[in-house]
């Protein structure tokens, strides 16, 4: 059994897999990687499973110690990551030894990196996943995001063949970004100016953007009656309207129901550049209909299994 | 008339009605126990609301069109599905005194003697229509108007975990520590979520709620809070 040490945690360092799923009846959000493409590549470089738990650092890179030998690989956000001063490749497999320092230079693009330890770290599941639900205080390490001095162990790895990401599946982050939809549950409870003006306009991520969900600023969206809905369940890229017309994205933090309007709905395919946007960023919607959302998602998992990524 | 709504490539919202009743809320109960005893592949989770069932699916197991004909097909033979009647789950509150801060308030809002406060607050059976908001709160439904409160004006900063309250006519426990503005009128020594605990949750949408006083002493006894 190894162990890593944070140094430095940067702004906001979490641990994240998959996400928690069987608990939205009860209230739990699911949590989970925000860009679950790059969790999987980075889980892919040290072969472990596709949403193994790594670490989410969010806009500025974590310090870190390694305090025995490992293999590593970081994916997500434009980077340059160092080890022991020495730039490293993000997107393959890289071996580390006891007492060598993983540290990053400034994002270039998008906004989360995700650093996978082969054979994933050694924290317990809590309710079936490792991912931190913040507001919970639960899961990930102690419930909350890594601190400075923080020791958490690692799982033995066997020696691990290293991987590289092909280049044609690292995505291209942009501060403006199209972002596809399907139309919302309650798009009948918008008048058609308002429709025309979510789908013509470009939206803002808003500082007071999280985990939990983007707020977008721009254009204000007309409701034909009213924002307000008898609450009921909303899922990841849902895009709630609000009655002062600015819309919200639900993210991976977002409580289990909810009482607005919703007006549209990210595609799977989507949401993990979603994932990589972060505040001043914008955004253009295109609207595609559910055949053609779902044909996309299958298509990306064709080609990524082409590639031997599942 | 049950209405099937995509909710983007993933999730189909499955609607009974538009309104807040027990009915309807039954039937979402009933379609939920019915589509989860049918173990349909591809299904990954469902999200139980007042008058609907979020139904979250993986499209690379099952798509659209067919998760659509096996939801429409479950709808119409749910009449010939036995379903489990819902369950009582009793909850017990020390109301008033170092529990209940708020205690006083409701008395000056309601005019009613704190004793009568506790009888109408713990005589009815409430129906837990669906849990959301923060991990474990249950939206309680059939709370006698007459001891409605309305929030406070200044929310508190800290709300122990297990604290009763009312907010206007909605009655509620605040599963895990946290701020709000609702008026305080008891705790239950009983904790509603507990991660670590199986199950993790005490109630569940569709289960009714009774709760019944204690005293301080029996509170100290059964707690499981700390």
């Amino acid at each position: 059994m190894g162990k890593i040490k944070i140094l430095n945690p940067g702004l906001l360092s979490t641990i994240q897999d998959g996400g928690r799923f069987g608990y939205q009846q009860y209230g739990m959000p699911v949590a989970g990687a925000m860009d679950l493409h790059s969790l999987q590549l980075a889980n892919w470089c040290v072969r472990n499973p596709a949403h193994e738990a790594c670490i989410e650092a969010t806009i500025l890179g974590p310090t870190i110690e390694f305090q025995s030998d490992t293999y590593i690989a970081i994916s997500g956000a434009t980077i340059q990551p160092f080890v022991n001063e020495q730039a490293i490749n993000m997107n393959a497999g890289i071996k580390v030894r006891a007492g060598d320092v993983l540290s990053f230079g400034s994002i270039q693009t998008g906004c989360r990196i995700y650093i996978a330890i082969a054979g994933g770290f050694d924290i317990p599941e809590l309710m079936e996943s490792k991912s931190t639900y913040l507001r919970g205080n639960l899961g990930g390490f102690e419930g909350r995001a890594l601190k400075a001095g923080d020791e958490l162990e690692i799982a033995d790895y066997e020696r691990r063949l290293k991987g590289v990401v092909p280049e044609e599946l690292i995505p291209n982050y942009s501060n403006f970004t199209e972002i596809r939809i399907t139309s919302g549950a309650e798009i009948k409870r918008f008048t058609m100016d308002g429709v025309k003006t979510f789908l013509c306009s470009v939206y803002s991520i808003s500082p007071q953007s999280d985990r939990m969900g983007y707020r977008l600023s721009g254009q204000k969206i007309e409701h034909a009656n009213g924002a307000d809905i008898i609450s009921s369940g909303i899922v990841t890229g849902a895009i709630q309207v609000p009655g002062h017309g600015e819309p919200i994205i639900m993210m991976s933090d977002h409580q289990t129901v909810g009482g607005y309007t919703k007006i549209a709905q990210v595609i799977s395919v989507d949401l993990p550049l979603l994932g990589q946007m972060k505040p001043g960023d914008q955004i253009k919607f295109k609207e595609v209909n559910l055949d053609q959302a779902q044909q996309l998602l299958l298509e990306r998992n064709q080609w990524l299994k082409q590639h031997g990524i599942e | 008339m049950i209405e099937y709504i995509p909710s983007g490539d993933s999730a189909f919202l499955v609607k009974f009605g538009n309104e807040i009743s027990e009915e309807i809320n039954r039937k979402v109960r009933a379609y939920f126990i019915a589509l989860s005893n049918k173990k349909l592949e591809g299904i990954i989770e469902c999200v139980p609301s007042y008058t609907d069932l979020m139904v979250l699916y993986d499209p690379l197991k099952i798509q659209y069109k067919s998760l659509l004909k096996e939801l429409k097909i479950l709808a119409e033979n749910i009449s010939e599905i036995e379903i489990p009647e819902a369950k009582t789950v009793e909850i017990p509150v020390c109301y008033g005194g170092n529990f209940g801060e708020d205690m006083d308030a409701v008395i000056a809002h309601t005019g009613l003697r704190e004793q009568e406060i506790i009888e109408k607050h713990s005589q009815n059976s409430y129906l837990v229509y669906m849990l959301g908001f923060t991990p474990g709160f249950c939206y309680l439904g059939g709370m006698d108007k007459s001891i409605a409160t309305p929030r406070k004006e200044v929310p508190s900063q800290k709300i122990l975990a297990g604290s009763v309250g009312l907010a206007a006519e909605q009655t509620g426990i605040y599963p895990i520590e946290s701020p709000g503005g609702w008026q305080i009128i008891g705790r239950t020594p009983y904790r509603l979520f507990d991660p670590n605990r199986k199950p993790e949750f005490l109630l569940q949408a569709g289960d009714y709620l009774k709760f019944y006083p204690i005293s301080e002493e029996e509170y100290y006894k059964l707690n499981e809070n700390d």
